[in-house]
């Protein structure tokens, strides 16, 4: 919106700053980006080095930003939807650029920041470039411990809050269990389930199963409450037998508690899934933080934290593109 | 089916029973825990092919009296009987349109069409049917919109044939037209003429509007509050087409606003002058 505005002023030749001619504020704003990237680039290249690293995978990473922006740019050219975004976008990656700038002169280039505990983007780079076998390893074995664990709770919790929303013996029975077992944090059943599983890895699956089943279960149960009790009469009017009614009315209409849940569960399993792999684990982000910090390689640890971000982003996109495919008729409300 | 098109709308007497509402007492509790009558001793009997409205002020019992019709409650004394079964539970053959639409936001209009289909397990052999309600209800062209994308008589006007698909012997309408504006309902009411005409279902239309219950009805039930009972039951033989604005008409309408009077109710705001 504000973005809009600015090029809106900027074609009324009311910007004095962009001169008279709109067309070359927007044109400056898309490229905005580009020159910002180029700035941290011109800095690996230009500046002399307070600390001696291979510079080539920073160089490589921000080339990509270079490039990114600049692909943005050309396409553009082409679409005014990707127009629009690359307009949207431009300020913060630009802001993205000069921070990476800024950093990287404060800490390699002129070393204000103290090692080992805050290196410099270059020295990230090179520490990850070169650890990247392990790195990658650990990723894969995260994600996969994390798909199992979260996957098989989220059905579990999904489950669970269908007995306790359908059924009224199952509701009696189960809703006072789940409800004392869920607010136990995970990880209190660490030492529980590596006494009683035969591997780390099945003990971490348990774990976060346990801590995504809670959250999911209970926003199950709440969307089956809440329903309103107009749509079973319609639906029963309409000859719906009780099985029918929970598969076409009961649970589309708990979909969007539903995913409330899992949004809860998510970030709770991201926690959970490094907390256990911090304890006992013998691969995982987690598990490669806690051994470079053992070895007081604090760019690893950084490194390792970038990753997780990226990962865990993408994972909360995939998540969301789900829920958006589901929830077509959820919008607007 | 008998289609009843410009003869009288009164009932047939040759016509089997339908709907027969035998001493019928419901009571709820207040907040207090005190019993409140919704219905007092209340009988109706409604014949194949009939389009009976009930009237009455806001609290009189219409509502619980449709509901107990459908099956979606049951009373603490008296009896009803559709087709000479007593009725224990909702069924597909006596359809509900509610207030408010009520369609099933989750599902497409084409979907919400289809649900009594699918819920019977019939869809299969009458997969043509829904494209045929559709038009009938005036909604080509929304099949793939969802409820929240639809105006409210639009909305209205699927959960009529929702409800119709299922070919009901009798469709209880609770005041379907009630959150509408007067176009709309207007509208709304000449297809729901044109349905019944057509069908020949037979309709129980709960509603505030005395033009409404004249213009629609063979028999306008006028029912009273505290406790809920039927007052008068006045039969309007003119002839389909009606006219809203002939003398018959006006006459009609201002015998039922003087019987309304007559029970003791507060004519709805709108007849107020
Ligand atoms: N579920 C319920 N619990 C308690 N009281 C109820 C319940 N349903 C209805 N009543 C009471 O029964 C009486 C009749 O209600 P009902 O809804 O049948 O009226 P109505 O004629 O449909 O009114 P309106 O025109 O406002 O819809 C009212 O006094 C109401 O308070
Ligand atoms: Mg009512």
């Amino acid at each position: 919106m504000f973005l809009e505005r600015q090029r809106n002023n900027g074609n009324n030749g009311n910007n004095g700053n962009n001169g008279n001619n709109g067309n070359n504020g927007t044109k400056t704003l898309i490229l905005l980006p580009v020159f910002a990237f180029l700035l941290p680039l011109a800095g690996s290249f230009l500046l002399p080095a307070a600390r001696p690293f291979d510079e080539t995978p920073y160089r490589t990473l921000v080339g990509f930003g270079v490039l990114y922006a600049a692909g943005g740019c050309v396409l553009s050219f082409f679409s005014e939807r990707v127009r629009a975004a690359v307009l949207f976008r431009s300020c913060f990656l630009a802001a993205a650029g000069i921070a990476l700038f800024v950093w990287d002169i404060l800490s390699t280039r002129t070393g204000v920041f103290p090692l080992p505990f805050f290196p410099g983007p270059v020295q990230i780079a090179e520490v990850a470039w070169f650890d990247r076998a392990e790195l990658w390893r650990s990723t894969l074995y995260s994600l996969r411990l994390f798909s199992y664990g979260f996957v098989s709770g989220t059905i579990l919790g999904v489950g669970t809050g269908i007995l306790i929303g359908w059924y009224g013996e199952w509701r009696y029975w189960l809703s006072p269990v789940m409800r004392l077992c869920g607010i136990i944090p995970a990880v209190a059943w660490i030492p529980f389930g590596m006494a009683v599983f035969p591997s780390s890895f099945i003990t971490g699956v348990f774990i976060i199963a346990i801590c995504s089943w809670f959250p999911v279960a209970l926003a199950t149960a709440n969307g089956f409450a809440s329903i309103r009790r107009s749509h079973f009469e319609a639906a029963r009017i309409l000859g719906a037998s009780d099985g029918f009614a929970l598969r076409h009315v009961a649970i589309p209409a708990a979909v969007p508690s539903i995913f409330t849940g899992i949004s809860a569960a998510t970030g709770l399993s991201f926690c959970t899934l490094v907390v256990s792999e911090m304890v006992g684990a013998e691969a995982g982000l987690g598990w490669y933080i806690n051994w470079a910090k053992g070895w007081s390689v604090y760019s690893k640890v950084y490194a390792a934290i970038i990753v997780m971000a990226v990962l865990f982003s993408a994972i909360l996109a995939l998540i969301g593109f789900v829920r958006g495919r589901l929830l077509v008729w959820h919008e607007g409300r | 089916m008998d289609r009843g098109k410009t003869e009288t709308a009164s009932p047939a007497d040759a016509l089997p029973v339908v709907v027969e509402v035998k001493n019928v007492t419901r009571e709820f509790r207040d907040g207090r825990g005190n019993g409140v009558a919704a219905l007092d001793n209340v009988s109706l009997s409604v014949r194949q092919g009939e389009f009976v409205s009930l009237i009455g002020p806001s609290g009189c019992g219409k509502t619980s009296l449709l509901r107990l019709i459908a099956g979606l409650d049951a009373p603490q004394a008296g009896e009803i009987l559709a087709d000479g079964e007593p009725v224990t539970g909702t069924s597909y053959e006596r359809g509900y349109v509610f207030q408010q639409a009520n369609l099933f936001p989750w599902e497409t209009v084409e979907e919400n069409i289809a649900f009594g289909l699918k819920a019977r397990g019939v869809y299969t052999e009458h997969r043509a049917d829904v494209a045929e309600y559709l038009v009938m209800a005036g909604l080509k062209g929304f099949e793939r919109a969802y409820p929240h994308q639809i105006s409210g008589g639009m909305a209205q006007r699927a959960a009529l044939v929702r409800s119709l698909i299922n070919r009901p012997r009798v469709l209880l309408l609770d005041e379907p037209m009630g959150a509408l504006d007067s176009f709309t309902r207007m509208d709304l009411q000449e297809k729901l003429l044109e349905l019944w005409q057509s069908f020949g279902t037979t309709m129980i239309l709960v509603t505030h509007d005395i033009d409404e219950a004249v213009y629609l009805s063979g028999r306008v039930v006028i029912m009273t509050p505290r406790p809920g009972r039927i007052s008068e039951i006045i039969g309007i033989g003119s002839p389909f087409p009606r006219n809203r604005g002939s003398a018959v008409f006006v006459e009609l309408r201002n015998r039922v606003l003087k019987k309304f009077h007559l029970a003791g109710a507060e004519p709805p705001a709108e007849y107020a002058i």
